[in-house]
């Protein structure tokens, strides 16, 4: 029985549960007639049931299917043949790697070994029987609920209380899966850069100049140092934000303005939604146009005035990273001069200062801790973004200040050393996640900042 | 005070000064105020000049999308007659169906194709002749024989798509006048393409292929069906786990969450994860979804679950936000006709939230849809030719398709990839607008 099917019989056995317990609480009050002895409506006690029917049953299916693979894979490499369960761990786990895409029909079972066939086949039929016995499990333990909540069922039973108790909990659970996915980032990644730092120390990493993540095979390879210095990488993420926030930060804050306190009604309400698609748009769109479009066009005019743009400037992705970031710069000025009174610009015209000073003086001054705390949250956005770098910077790992050249980021690395075949162990793996670690951190740090700025400086207005 | 005594004192001993310095004053004054003025002008064009900017940007970043990748909705056909050989098709004359999927229909398009130009001959030059047609060209006839075998040894016009080149240059995207090296086509088969289309046999018609095909390694049939569909298995699991788990969280904490640490705990962790880079979900799919649990690579079914936890937020923030432009004086309504927590929640406050919350879904799933990174991560980023038939199946998504596409060097992959993003930044508009009309149609102000 596939995971699918199974799902619908549960649901379909939680909708007669549901019957179930809404008829037995009627009988037990001898139908609709009796309905007011009840103690909860007749559809609370069909809920409770179908409640403690379904869940149990699903909890049950879904932890064996997370197990599954792993048990399964286990079972069968314990029955392979001595001398395949003898070799060294790389080329074992290899091995098994082939099994689990034959199963999953990746590679046809006619163009491998006899043994990946044969140790496929046997994962299926294992597989088979592991679905059939969870699908077992999981409805009788639904039908065993059922029936024991069926016995409860009088008219005294508080069933509105309890499956009310019941939901509660469900939505408490909702909730924490916000905390649980934190943890799980924080789990994923630590664990994995805890054994890279066994593999590279942290202090190579975290000032190591050299980026060259090829770990050499053979050992006369050229070329595959294997150097883990990310000071590069730290370099070229910190100048194409830097870039961008030169390009984000005076047009988000100057268009803000200008559209708060300078506009009339009618322009605002036609930019506003205007520069707002901008935020909307996929990074991926950006990346096709910084590639396209804008690093040819800076290539173009470097020639004209003689100098030497690379093809994946770092200023073209800060340009374009920029561009992507003015809506998130400007609706969140915005928001903050928006807040401001009018009494403050009041008191300010009312001693002859002209607009822009008022704007300049008054208005930014007060709103200036949210602004703060806007270009840190737009700094963390610029850190983390990726399919802009990843498609309009470079790879190569310059150490530079030149925006003209190529430089690479840490998520650019990232995306290089994670995306296609790869094995889980090598340090070139768990190096993406120790970046991903720092990236984690950096921009936890920057919000907590910003937040913090924004918390104690904001000035409370009656 | 002590200003204006100051003052008093000086005009009463020495008027004639300060008749002078009055003057003086309003020229101080004036040029102070000249000053000021053009400060503000010089203020207010900065203001004018960046919200000019940011216009010009959107423009040209949807201009130069549109102008690249319009072009897509049509591609070159060229006219042919075809006769179905029956000596090239199934020369056993058994009409087994597996002889007619396998047979080759190449020679069929080619010798169609020599038709119309007797004069070629030698092989450099019919090879150069052939290099017009697609190498999918075939697969058109191969489909209407399978579906019906009838038509062998018949003659049948068809119009059988060419290749990507030709193509490129029918669009007006190549340089004509470049030297022959520097082009794609030669001299000679420019020549003949241009008789084609003088003749008015070789024209751009709707490109149905676009929207028909998966992805392909020859930009002529290429098309963006597969990486659809896999967007929309993912947003379909999305959309299934992160709203019912969005708006329970909402309820949770706004109606019944009571003021505790672990609650600020959940909040702030909400608020942090929204700011999370998208890629670190990808680390976490890859090591939890894939390395724990044993999750296939590349399957919608992983990318909407990493999605779902991206989205979560987002969904979450957006439906409080409902919860609480629902008036108290409602709840209390309720209560006090005797309903518990949950009645009044169910019955009365949730169903006023759902515009408000829908209109959060939507934006989330939008969101959602244009999201590459961390399914970058999860290995959606296969070349995979087929559509995938079910959430467990390998398959790419929208964003992906035009990331990959986007690398590779043929002139008509650039025109394949901004279709790609129209066709992506149209679901957009789509869900945006159908947002937008929601919360204008059914928002209430109390």
């Amino acid at each position: 029985m596939t995971p699918s099917v199974l799902l619908l019989a549960i649901v379909a056995l939680s909708l007669i549960a549901f019957q179930v317990g809404r008829a037995r609480a009627l009988a037990s009050v001898g139908g609709l007639r009796g309905v007011r002895n009840l103690h909860s409506l007749p559809g609370h006690y069909g809920l409770l049931t179908a409640l403690w029917c379904g869940i149990p049953a699903l909890l049950l299916a879904l932890i064996w299917w997370s197990a599954q693979d792993q048990v399964l894979i286990n079972l069968v490499a314990a029955e392979l043949p001595a001398d395949l369960r003898n070799l060294d761990p790389a080329s074992f786990s290899l091995f098994l790697n082939d099994v689990r895409n034959v199963v999953a029909g990746n590679i046809p079972a006619d163009q491998v070994s006899t043994e990946t066939a044969g140790a496929a086949s046997h994962y299926l039929r294992l597989r088979t029987i592991s679905q059939w016995s969870i699908a077992v499990m999981a409805l009788s333990a639904g039908v065993i609920a059922l029936l024991i909540v069926r016995s409860r069922i009088r008219p005294e039973f508080r069933a509105r209380n309890r499956v009310e108790r019941l939901i509660e909990g469900l939505l408490f659970l909702c909730s924490t899966l916000a905390v649980l996915t934190t943890i799980g980032i924080v789990l994923s990644v630590v664990f994995e850069s805890i054994r890279f730092f066994n593999i590279v120390p942290l202090t190579d990493f975290l000032f190591g100049t050299q980026w060259s993540p090829q770990m050499a095979i053979r050992a006369d390879q050229v070329g595959s140092s294997g150097a883990f210095g990310a000071v590069p990488l730290f370099a070229g993420t910190l100048l194409i934000s830097a870039i961008a926030m030169c390009v984000a930060v005076p047009i988000g804050l100057f268009s803000a303005i200008y559209l708060a306190e300078y506009a009339p009604y009618k322009l605002r309400g036609i930019v506003k939604p205007l520069l707002e698609v901008l935020a909307g748009v996929p990074t991926v769109v950006y990346g096709f146009f910084a590639v396209t479009t804008i690093g040819p066009l800076l290539r173009g005019w470097g020639v004209e005035l003689g100098l030497d743009v690379s093809g994946e400037s770092a200023l073209a992705a800060g340009l374009v990273m920029g561009i992507m970031i003015i809506p998130f710069v400007s609706s969140l000025a915005d928001d903050m001069i928006t807040a401001v009174p009018q009494s403050l610009r009041d008191g300010a015209y009312a001693l002859g200062a002209t607009r822009s000073e008022t704007i300049r003086q008054v208005v930014l001054r007060a709103a200036l801790p949210g602004i703060v705390g806007g270009v840190l949250l737009a700094i963390s956005r610029a850190i983390g973004e990726t399919m802009i770098v990843v498609m309009a910077a470079g790879l190569a790992a310059n150490l530079t200040a030149n925006p003209l050249e190529a430089v690479t980021t840490v998520t650019v690395q990232i995306v290089t050393l994670l995306v296609g075949d790869q094995e889980f162990d090598s340090p070139k793996t768990l190096a993406a996640f120790a970046l991903g670690l720092m990236l984690f951190l950096v921009t936890l740090l920057l919000n907590v900042i910003a937040l913090y700025v924004v918390r104690k400086y904001r000035e409370q207005y009656e | 005070m002590n200003n204006t005594s100051d003052t008093a004192h000086n005009e009463a001993r020495e008027p004639a000064v300060l008749s002078r310095s009055a003057a003086e004053t309003q020229a101080l004054v004036e040029r102070s105020l000249r000053r000021r003025y053009r400060a503000e002008q010089r203020f207010q064009a900065y203001g004018m000049a960046a919200v000019l900017s940011g216009v010009v940007f959107v423009i040209f970043l949807f201009g130069t999308i549109l102008l690249q990748g319009i072009s897509v909705f049509q591609q070159s056909y060229v006219k042919l007659e075809i006769f179905y050989d029956p000596e090239v098709i199934d020369p056993t004359g058994e009409r087994d169906p597996d002889v007619l999927v396998t047979a080759n229909y190449q020679p069929l398009v080619r010798d169609a194709l020599r038709e119309r130009f007797p004069e070629v001959s030698g092989r450099r030059a019919t090879r150069e002749l052939y290099r017009i047609l697609s190498s999918a060209a075939s697969l058109d006839l191969q489909q209407r024989v399978v579906a019906n075998p009838l038509l062998i040894g018949q003659r049948e016009t068809r119009w059988v798509l060419v290749d990507d080149n030709v193509d490129m240059l029918l669009k007006g995207k190549v340089d004509r006048d470049a030297p022959e090296d520097a082009r794609r086509l030669s001299d000679e088969q420019v020549a003949w393409i241009d008789e084609l289309e003088a003749a008015g046999v070789l024209k751009l018609r709707f490109n149905r292929s676009f929207f028909s095909n998966g992805d392909s390694r020859d930009p002529e049939q290429a098309g963006v069906r597969g990486a659809l569909t896999g967007s929309l298995l993912t947003l379909l699991i999305t959309l299934l786990l992160s709203f019912p788990i969005g708006v329970g969280a909402a309820v949770y904490l706004e109606e019944f969450a009571p003021r505790n640490r672990l609650t600020d705990i959940i909040e702030v962790n909400i608020n942090n994860l929204a700011a999370v880079p998208s890629i670190v979900f990808g680390l976490l799919g890859l090591a939890v979804f894939i390395g724990f649990f044993g999750m296939p690579r590349s399957a919608p079914l992983v990318g909407g679950l990493v999605l779902t936890l991206l989205t979560l937020p987002t969904i979450i923030i957006a439906s409080r936000a409902a919860l609480k432009a629902v008036p108290p004086s409602i709840r209390e309504a309720a209560l006090g006709m005797g309903a518990s927590r949950l009645q009044m929640v169910g019955h009365h406050v949730l169903p006023l939230a759902l515009p408000g919350m829908l209109t959060g879904a939507i934006i989330g799933m939008a969101r959602a849809l244009g999201e590459s990174a961390p399914l970058l991560m999860i290995g959606m980023v296969a070349f995979i030719v087929d559509v995938p038939q079910g959430v467990m199946d390998p398959s790419t998504a929208l964003p992906v398709q035009v990331f990959l596409w986007s690398d590779l060097p043929e002139r008509g992959f650039v025109e394949r990839t901004s279709g790609a993003i129209i066709v992506l930044l149209l679901f957009l508009l789509v869900m945006n607008a159908t947002a937008v009309v929601l919360r204008n149609k059914f928002e209430k102000r109390w």
